[in-house]
C-alpha cells in the first residue's frame, strides 16, 4: 500500500524545484511529483523529489547509475508498487489530481501512463495481439475493421508498419531487437495514453536502430508527453527539451540537484557535478 | 618457507616441457571416473535385466484375453480389465482435482504472495508434504475420505487421495514453469494497464502451459504406478466387476501386480509381469506425450 | 488523508478511479487462489489430525512404554504383544542396506555429472536417471522377490524367500537417482570460482571434485542424503513383497522380517474392522513412522539452512 503523506499547508511553502526556477510552463504541465520519496524496505531510493514534466515536450532524467531514475520514472505511473517492498511518500500529480490518492486505480494510471522498458520486451504472440491486447484488457469492443485499422495505426505511428506489414501474424518476438522496441512503443501508444515512460530504450539496440527510435520520439511528441532515462548524454542532448540532473546523497538516496532546459544544463550549468556529468567527467 | 625452497619441490624454471601430468594423480582420476560408470551400469544394468525379465516372463501371457477379462484364481484365467478401469477412473478423478487446485496454489505463491510468515507457512508445509511416505497418505485417506466423508473404499476416495499425494508435486513443477517466465512480459502486460489477473491470465500463463503440463503429466504418471496409499485405503485386490459407479468398490493395475507377485505359484508371477508390461507400457506413452507435448507447446524464445 | 491539491474530490472527472467490477472480479480471484494455496496446510492438518485420532485411542489400550521399548510385535495374535521394535530394526536394516548401495553409487554418479561428463554425455545419463525414477515401487519390489532372491540364493544358499538383503539390495538401486539428482544440485551451487580457484592452481578435474566442489557442498550433500533415507524408511511395496511380514527382532539379513510400512500393508490387506485394535495399531505405526520420517527431514532442512548462511 502506498502511503501519502499530509502535505500541510507548511510543506507546500517549499516550492517545486522546477517552479522555483522558472523553466516551465505552469500552465502545461501534464505530471509533477511533490515531495516524492520512495524506498524499498527502509532504504530511501530516492528522496524529496519535485519535478513538472510539461506537455508535448521530452524531459530527461540523467545521472549516475543507481542514483534512482529508473526508481523515480517507475513511480509516475504507480509500476514500483509490484516490487513488494516497494514503497511512496509525497504525490505525484497527474493534470492536479494525486495519483497516489487512496481511491486511485494503479491499472487506470498505467493506462494513461505506458511505458518502454529497457530490454524490448514483446508478449510472445503475434505482432497483431502484441497491439490488441492492450485495448482488449481494456474493454475496447469494436468490429474486427476497427480493430486492424488501430493495429495499423500504431505500427505507423511507431514507424514499424512498413516493416511488418506483410507478417502481422508472425511473433512479435521474432523480430529484430530495433524493430521489437518500436513494436513495443506502437503496443504502449495503442492504448492512447497521454504520458509516455522510456528507461533506457535504445540501450540494447544498435547505433542506427536507436537513431530510429529518437526520430521516432521526436515525431511522437507531437502528441504524447515523454520522459524519458538515459545514459547516453548525446542522446538526452539531441532529443530532449527538459533535463533533470540526479544525484546520490551520502546515505545513497537519490535527488534532483538541477533541473533546467536542456541547453542550459548542457551549456551553462549552476552545479559543478552537473557540469562534470554532462562532459563525461564523472561517472 | 623460503621461496627457493618452495621452488625445489617443483620441476627447475628451465625446463619449459608441458608434457602429462604424472601417472598416479591421472590414475586416481581415471579410477572415479570408472567407478562413476560403473555405477550408472549396475542401475541401468540392474533395469535392464528386470526390463528383460518382464518381458521374457510376462509376454507369453500378454494376450487380448489378458486385457479383457476380470481376475481369477486360475492364472490362465486371469486379466486386468477391471484395473485397468479402476486405473483410469482413480487418475481422472486425481487429475480433475489437483490439477485445477495445484495451479492455482502455484499461481498464488508466484505471482500474489506477499513474503509474509502466512506465505512462509505455506512453502514449509509443500516441502514437508512432499517428503511425507505415500503410504501416510493412505491412513490419511482411510481416516478422512473413507470414514470421515462416509465413501467408504470406493475410487472416489482412492482418486482424492492420490490427487492429495501428488498435490505438492504439482505445486512444485507448476511455480517451477510459472517463474521461469520472463518478468519483461508482466511489466509490457501492467505497463499498459493490465490489472494482476489479466496479466497472469493471458500473458504469463500462456508462456508457462508447456513446462505445467508436462510437469503435471509427470505428477500423473507417479499417481499411475502409486500401490501403497491405495492398499492402505482398503482398495480389493480381487475384483472380479467393473465399478458402477465412482463410489463403488475398485482396484488398480499396481495393486494386481503385488497382488499375484505375493501369491505363491510361479504362474501368477509370469501373470504379474504381463501386467507390468502393460503397466509400463502405460507409463511410457505417457511419459512419450508429455515430451511431444512439450516440444509442440514450446513458444520461440 | 488528504492532498492539498486539489485533487481527490474530482478525479472522478477523469476516470482514475477503481472500476468496481474488475476490481471485485481481482479480489474475488486473489481469494481463490490464496484458498487453494491453504489448502497445503488444511492437508498437514488433517495428515496430524487423522493419525493422532486412532492413535490416542491406541495408547488408551496399550502402554506407551510397552510400545517403545518391547522387542516382540504380535498384535494380532490371542497374546498380543505391542512393541515396536522389531518392526524399527527392520526398517533400519532395509534402509540401511540401501543406502549402502545408493550413497556411493548416486555420489558417484553426481560427481561424475557435475564435474566430468560432457553436454552429450549428461544429455543421456539424465533422461536415464529419470526413467529409473519413473519405475513404480511394486515393479521393483516384484523383481526382487522373484529374480534378485533367487539370483542370491545361488551365492547364499540359506537365504530365505523373503529376506532384507534383497529388499535392501533393490531399494538401492531405486534411491540412486533420487541421491545423485539431489546431490547433483548441491554440487552445482558451490560458486564457480572455487572450482576456477583451483583449476587456475594447476588441479586436476577430481582433485577439483573431490578435494574443492565436495568438502565445500557437504552440507548440502548430507541433506540430500538425508532426504533419501526419509524415502527408504517410508518405502513400501519393496519391503512388502520382499522382506516379508514377520515381525522377527533380529538383524540377520537372509531371514524375513516385517518393516513399518509392511505391516501396515498387511494389516490392511486383512479384513480388519475399524475401532478393532488391529486398525488401531496401523495408525500407531504411521504416527511413529510419520514422526521418524518427518525428523529425518527436518533434520535436512536444518542442515540446508545451515549452508545457505554459509555463502551469505
Ligand atoms: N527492487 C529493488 N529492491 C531494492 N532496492 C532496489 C530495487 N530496485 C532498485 N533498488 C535500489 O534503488 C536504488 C536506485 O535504483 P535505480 O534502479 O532506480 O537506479 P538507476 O538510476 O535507474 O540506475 P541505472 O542507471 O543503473 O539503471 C539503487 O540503490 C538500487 O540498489
Ligand atoms: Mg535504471
Amino acid at each position: 500500500m502506498p502511503v501519502l503523506i499530509n502535505v500541510t499547508q507548511k510543506e507546500r511553502e517549499t516550492e517545486p524545484i522546477s517552479e522555483e526556477m522558472g523553466v516551465v510552463d505552469r500552465a502545461n504541465v501534464v505530471l509533477e511529483t511533490q515531495r516524492l520519496s520512495v524506498f524499498y524496505g527502509n532504504f530511501k531510493a530516492i528522496h524529496d523529489v519535485n519535478l513538472s514534466f510539461q506537455k508535448n515536450k521530452i524531459t530527461a532524467l540523467i545521472g549516475p547509475s543507481g542514483c534512482g531514475k529508473s526508481t523515480l520514472l517507475r513511480a509516475l505511473n504507480r509500476m514500483n508498487e509490484l516490487v513488494p517492498s516497494a514503497r511512496a511518500e509525497g504525490a505525484v500529480l497527474y493534470r492536479g489530481h494525486n495519483l497516489y490518492a487512496p481511491n486511485v486505480d494503479p491499472v487506470e494510471v498505467r493506462r494513461r501512463i505506458g511505458m518502454v522498458f529497457q530490454k524490448p520486451n514483446p508478449f510472445p504472440k503475434s505482432i497483431y495481439e502484441n497491439i490488441a491486447f492492450g485495448l482488449r484488457i481494456n474493454g475496447w469492443k469494436g468490429s474486427k475493421a476497427e480493430m486492424d485499422d488501430i493495429v495499423e495505426r500504431s505500427l505507423r505511428r511507431a514507424a514499424l508498419w512498413d516493416e511488418v506489414k506483410d507478417k502481422l501474424k508472425q511473433l512479435g518476438t521474432s523480430l529484430s531487437g530495433g524493430q521489437q522496441q518500436r513494436l513495443c512503443i506502437a503496443r504502449a501508444i495503442a492504448v492512447e495514453p497521454e504520458v509516455i515512460l522510456m528507461d533506457e530504450p535504445c540501450s540494447a539496440l544498435d547505433p542506427i536502430a536507436t537513431l530510429k527510435i529518437e526520430e521516432l520520439m521526436i515525431e511522437l511528441v507531437k502528441q504524447y508527453t515523454i520522459i524519458i532515462v538515459t545514459h547516453n548524454m548525446q542522446q538526452a542532448a539531441r532529443v530532449s527539451d527538459y533535463t533533470a540532473m540526479m544525484m546520490m546523497r551520502p546515505d545513497r538516496s537519490g535527488e534532483v540537484i538541477e533541473f533546467d532546459t536542456t541547453e542550459t544544463i548542457f551549456t551553462k550549468p549552476k552545479d559543478k557535478r552537473t557540469e562534470d556529468y554532462v562532459s563525461g567527467r564523472f561517472g | 618457507m623460503a621461496t627457493s625452497e618452495i621452488r625445489r619441490n617443483f620441476a627447475p624454471a628451465e625446463d619449459m616441457s608441458f608434457d602429462a601430468i604424472q601417472g598416479s594423480r591421472r590414475l586416481k582420476g581415471m579410477l572415479l571416473v570408472a567407478f562413476s560408470i560403473l555405477a550408472l551400469a549396475v542401475g541401468v544394468g540392474m533395469v535392464l535385466t528386470l526390463l528383460i525379465d518382464v518381458l521374457v516372463r510376462g509376454l507369453p501371457w500378454l494376450d487380448w484375453q489378458f486385457l479383457t477379462s476380470f481376475d481369477s484364481r486360475f492364472p490362465e484365467r486371469a486379466g486386468i480389465l477391471a484395473a485397468m478401469v479402476g486405473t483410469a477412473l482413480t487418475i481422472v478423478i486425481t487429475v480433475i482435482v489437483s490439477l485445477p487446485v495445484g495451479i492455482m496454489s502455484a499461481i498464488y505463491l508466484e505471482e500474489y504472495a506477499r513474503d509474509n510468515w502466512f506465505t512462509r507457512l505455506i512453502e514449509i508445509n509443500i516441502a514437508n508434504l512432499a517428503a511425507v511416505p505415500s503410504i501416510i497418505y493412505g491412513l490419511l485417506g482411510l481416516a478422512v475420505f473413507v470414514r470421515f466423508f462416509g465413501l467408504n473404499r470406493s475410487i472416489l476416495a482412492g482418486g482424492l487421495t492420490l490427487a492429495l499425494l501428488v498435490l505438492p508435486i504439482i505445486i512444485v513443477v507448476s511455480r517451477e514453469a510459472i517463474r521461469s517466465v520472463p518478468n519483461g512480459i508482466r511489466q509490457a502486460a501492467y505497463g499498459i494497464g493490465a490489472t494482476q489477473w489479466q496479466t497472469v491470465w493471458h500473458q504469463v500463463l500462456p508462456v508457462a502451459l508447456p513446462g505445467i503440463l508436462t510437469g503435471n503429466i509427470l505428477a500423473a504418471s507417479r499417481a499411475i504406478g502409486e500401490t501403497a496409499p491405495l492398499v492402505t485405503l482398503g482398495a480389493l485386490t480381487f475384483i472380479p466387476f467393473l465399478p458402477k459407479d465412482l463410489l463403488d468398490r475398485f482396484t488398480v493395475l499396481p495393486i494386481v501386480i503385488f497382488n499375484w507377485s505375493s501369491k505363491p505359484q510361479r504362474e501368477f508371477h509370469d501373470v504379474a509381469a504381463a501386467a507390468i508390461i502393460v503397466l509400463l507400457g502405460i507409463l511410457l506413452l505417457i511419459n512419450l506425450l508429455a515430451i511431444v507435448l512439450r516440444q509442440r507447446l514450446r513458444k520461440q524464445f | 488523508m488528504s492532498m492539498a491539491a486539489p485533487s481527490e474530490s474530482s478525479n472522478a472527472g477523469l476516470g482514475l478511479q477503481q472500476r468496481r467490477p474488475h476490481a471485485l472480479g481481482e479480489r474475488f480471484i486473489s481469494i481463490l487462489l490464496m484458498t487453494a494455496a491453504a489448502l497445503s496446510v488444511v492437508t498437514t492438518f488433517a495428515i496430524v489430525l487423522s493419525l493422532a485420532g486412532d492413535t490416542v485411542a491406541f495408547f488408551r489400550e496399550v502402554s506407551v512404554i510397552e510400545y517403545l521399548t518391547g522387542t516382540l510385535w504380535t498384535p494380532l495374535f490371542s497374546n498380543p504383544r505391542f512393541g515396536i521394535w522389531p518392526l524399527i530394526t527392520a526398517t533400519f536394516m532395509t534402509s540401511a542396506i540401501a543406502m549402502l548401495v545408493a550413497v556411493p553409487f548416486g555420489l558417484a554418479i553426481a560427481v561424475y555429472l557435475s564435474e566430468f561428463a560432457s553436454l552429450r554425455a549428461r544429455s543421456l545419463i539424465k533422461p536415464l536417471l529419470e526413467v529409473l525414477a519413473g519405475i513404480p515401487t511394486v515393479v521393483y519390489g516384484y523383481f526382487a522377490l522373484t529374480a534378485v532372491t533367487p539370483f542370491l540364493r545361488g551365492f547364499i544358499p540359506e537365504i530365505k524367500s523373503f529376506n532384507s538383503l534383497s529388499a535392501g539390495l533393490v531399494m538401492g538401486v531405486m534411491i540412486i537417482p533420487i541421491v545423485a539428482s539431489l546431490t547433483e544440485d548441491a554440487f552445482n551451487a558451490v560458486p564457480r570460482g572455487l572450482r576456477e580457484g583451483a583449476y587456475g592452481l594447476g588441479a586436476m578435474r577430481h582433485e577439483v571434485a573431490l578435494r574443492v566442489v565436495f568438502p565445500a557442498a557437504l552440507s548440502g550433500v548430507a541433506a540430500a542424503l538425508l532426504l533419501a533415507l526419509s524415502r527408504a524408511v517410508g518405502e513400501t511395496m519393496i519391503v512388502a513383497l520382499a522382506a516379508g511380514q514377520n515381525p522377527t527382532f533380529t538383524l540377520d539379513p537372509l531371514v524375513p522380517v516385517s518393516t513399518m510400512t509392511a505391516y501396515i500393508v498387511q494389516v490392511s490387506l486383512g479384513d480388519t474392522p475399524y475401532g478393532s485394535i488391529g486398525y488401531k495399531t496401523i495408525f500407531a505405526v504411521g504416527a511413529t513412522l510419520f514422526i521418524i520420517t518427518f525428523a529425518i527431514n527436518f533434520g535436512s532442512t536444518l542442515i540446508v539452512r545451515r549452508f545457505r548462511e554459509r555463502y551469505d
